[in-house]
């Protein structure tokens, strides 16, 4: 899923401190997951806001709603007879669902409520964790299932670095080093001898680097 | 081993003599000075002279440009570059531009990360790795041609190394690893600086039952310890580094003036037990911020004067 985290609410009142009819839009799939930007998250962000203004004494209206998604167009449409009331909208949703609320609704301006992390997973309660950096060609296959693009701080297609102690990264004894985990999971697999083959030079221009992506598919259109 | 280029370093290498090559690190500012300093320093005791690249993600003045220094005082650079700063087109060009000047060695490395220095919010690159840029200047050399296919007019002639660190973990790879670079076309390896001799030897070992010596040529890195406070520091704050507690008890026993003289001495003996060692080519003596001690050190470990080649 992607993964978001909360804004500080201090940048969230210098974006919209001087508005008066506010909309704060959550999002139930990936920020909700996440614990970022779903109904609960929309709930306690518009109670601060309101907290706020009474102390600014100003007069503000707050209202809540937490779409399906908000990377649909079908789920998006649910606010176009009642987008007018407001003069913004913080969207809790992902970059997309912000960018996707900014191109639909052209009159009205969108704040982001999160900050778009990374594509990860829940390793626990609170606790969420990179797995993937959507490069566009996936080489799990030859790294044990373990992706050195998204979990090496140096990306390395032929790590390790000499950096790698213990089992950790140079960077932060907080971090697994994504080659001592594919050492090791090459070795329950007993294919270590794969660890020889050279990974060959990238082609990145399935990546950021080659500019905007599209996938597009004329079998489902 | 047949010679494939105009290396000092490689003629050195393959004529059998243990090879000694040092390293400079540029200066944090323009003036020429300081890399004419520290290079008269040691060139008379050092086949080749290593220049670092931006080492620990410090922004210093460029390798490529160092390295043109020494040439231009007739001595023989190892270009330092790494990956984390610039993609497949800045590499392929520096090399072209090293190899206008006839720098004749590159050490492909893949680089500190950058929250170590003083640019850490800056962007890393990592277009390719180290073992990816030894096959580029290979590729460049050999085929005559840029990665993307086109022909090089006058292709570079260098003598490609790489690092190896035989302490850094998983050490059960440590071997592999090595096996990886010489299959990417690596010609010479410096160590990571040796403090602990024993798991070197055991790393050699294993190298050699794969004749791994035979196929690169590995030149042995040492750093003389200035006090225990370094020994302490390395130990517990440089990724990947091995300092043994008897190294550190040795320096802390020492008085404190004479910390720095009892450092070069423990340089001094590792070097004559690495002598020893059946596939190490040579030393790599890397004394940070202390190149006026490497003379010394060449002279009491009995490798001096350096041989001649042509």
């Amino acid at each position: 899923m992607i993964v978001a985290d909360k804004k500080p609410i201090e940048e969230i009142i210098e974006e919209i401190k001087d508005r008066e009819r506010i909309l704060i839009l959550g999002c139930n799939e990936c920020v909700t997951v996440c614990e970022a930007g779903g109904k609960k998250e929309v709930g306690v962000l518009s109670s601060a806001l309101r907290m706020y203004f009474l102390n600014q004494g100003r007069e503000v209206k707050i209202d809540e709603v937490t779409l399906e998604r908000q990377c649909d167009h079908e789920y998006l449409e649910e606010i176009r007879d009642s987008i007018d009331q407001y003069d913004a909208v913080v969207s809790l949703a992902c970059g997309v669902g912000v960018q996707f609320m900014a191109e639909k609704y052209r009159t009205t301006p969108v704040y982001p409520g999160v900050n778009t992390c990374f594509l990860g997973a829940t390793e626990e309660r609170g606790l969420w964790t990179e797995r993937c950096q959507a490069c566009g060609s996936c080489l799990l296959a030859t790294t044990g299932g373990i992706c050195p693009i998204s979990r090496c701080a140096k990306r390395l297609l032929n790590g390790p670095c000499g950096g790698s102690t213990t089992g950790k990264c140079e960077i932060n004894q907080d971090i697994d080093c994504a080659w001592q985990l594919i050492v090791d999971r090459l070795k329950a697999l007993e294919k270590l001898d794969e660890y020889e083959k050279l990974a060959p030079i990238k082609d990145w221009s399935t990546d950021r680097a080659g500019g905007p992506r599209k996938v597009k598919r004329e079998d489902v259109q | 081993m047949e010679l494939k280029t105009a290396s000092k370093l490689e003629k050195i290498l393959a004529a059998g003599h243990h090879a000694v090559t040092s390293e400079c690190g540029p200066p944090r500012g323009s003036d020429p000075e300081a890399i004419i300093k520290k290079a008269d320093l040691i060139k008379d005791h050092v086949d080749a002279i290593n220049i670092t690249d931006n080492q620990t993600s410090v922004t210093r003045m460029c390798s490529l440009a160092a390295c043109i220094r020494l040439k231009l005082m007739g001595l023989e650079p190892v270009l330092q570059m790494v990956t984390r700063d610039r993609n497949r087109i800045a590499l392929q060009s520096d090399i072209l531009g090293a190899a206008s000047y006839d720098i004749n060695n590159v050490l492909c490395l893949s680089g500190d990360h950058q929250s170590f220095g003083d640019c850490a919010q800056g962007q890393n690159v990592h277009d390719l790795d180290s073992m990816q840029l030894i096959q580029a200047v290979r590729f460049m050399r050999d085929e005559g041609k840029f990665l993307g296919g086109d022909e090089i007019k006058r292709p570079p002639q260098m003598f490609v190394g790489a690092a190896a660190n035989p302490f850094a973990d998983p050490f059960e790879i440590r071997v592999p690893r090595l096996a990886k670079k010489i299959a990417a076309g690596v010609e010479f390896i410096q160590t990571q600086c040796i403090y602990n001799l024993d798991k070197f030897e055991e790393w050699m070992k294993l190298v050699r039952d794969r004749g791994l010596h035979e196929k690169v040529y590995i030149l042995a890195g040492l750093t003389p310890m200035k006090n225990v406070g370094m020994a302490r520091y390395m130990k517990k704050r440089v990724p990947g580094m091995d300092v043994p507690d008897e190294i550190i008890k040795r320096l802390a026993d020492t008085p404190k003036e004479k910390q720095a003289e009892e450092g070069i001495k423990i340089c001094i003996e590792s070097i004559e037990r690495l002598k020893e060692v059946e596939g190490v080519a040579g030393f790599h003596i890397m004394a940070i911020e202390w190149e006026e001690k490497v003379p010394g050190i060449v002279e009491a470990a009995g490798l001096y004067p350096r041989p001649q080649v042509d």
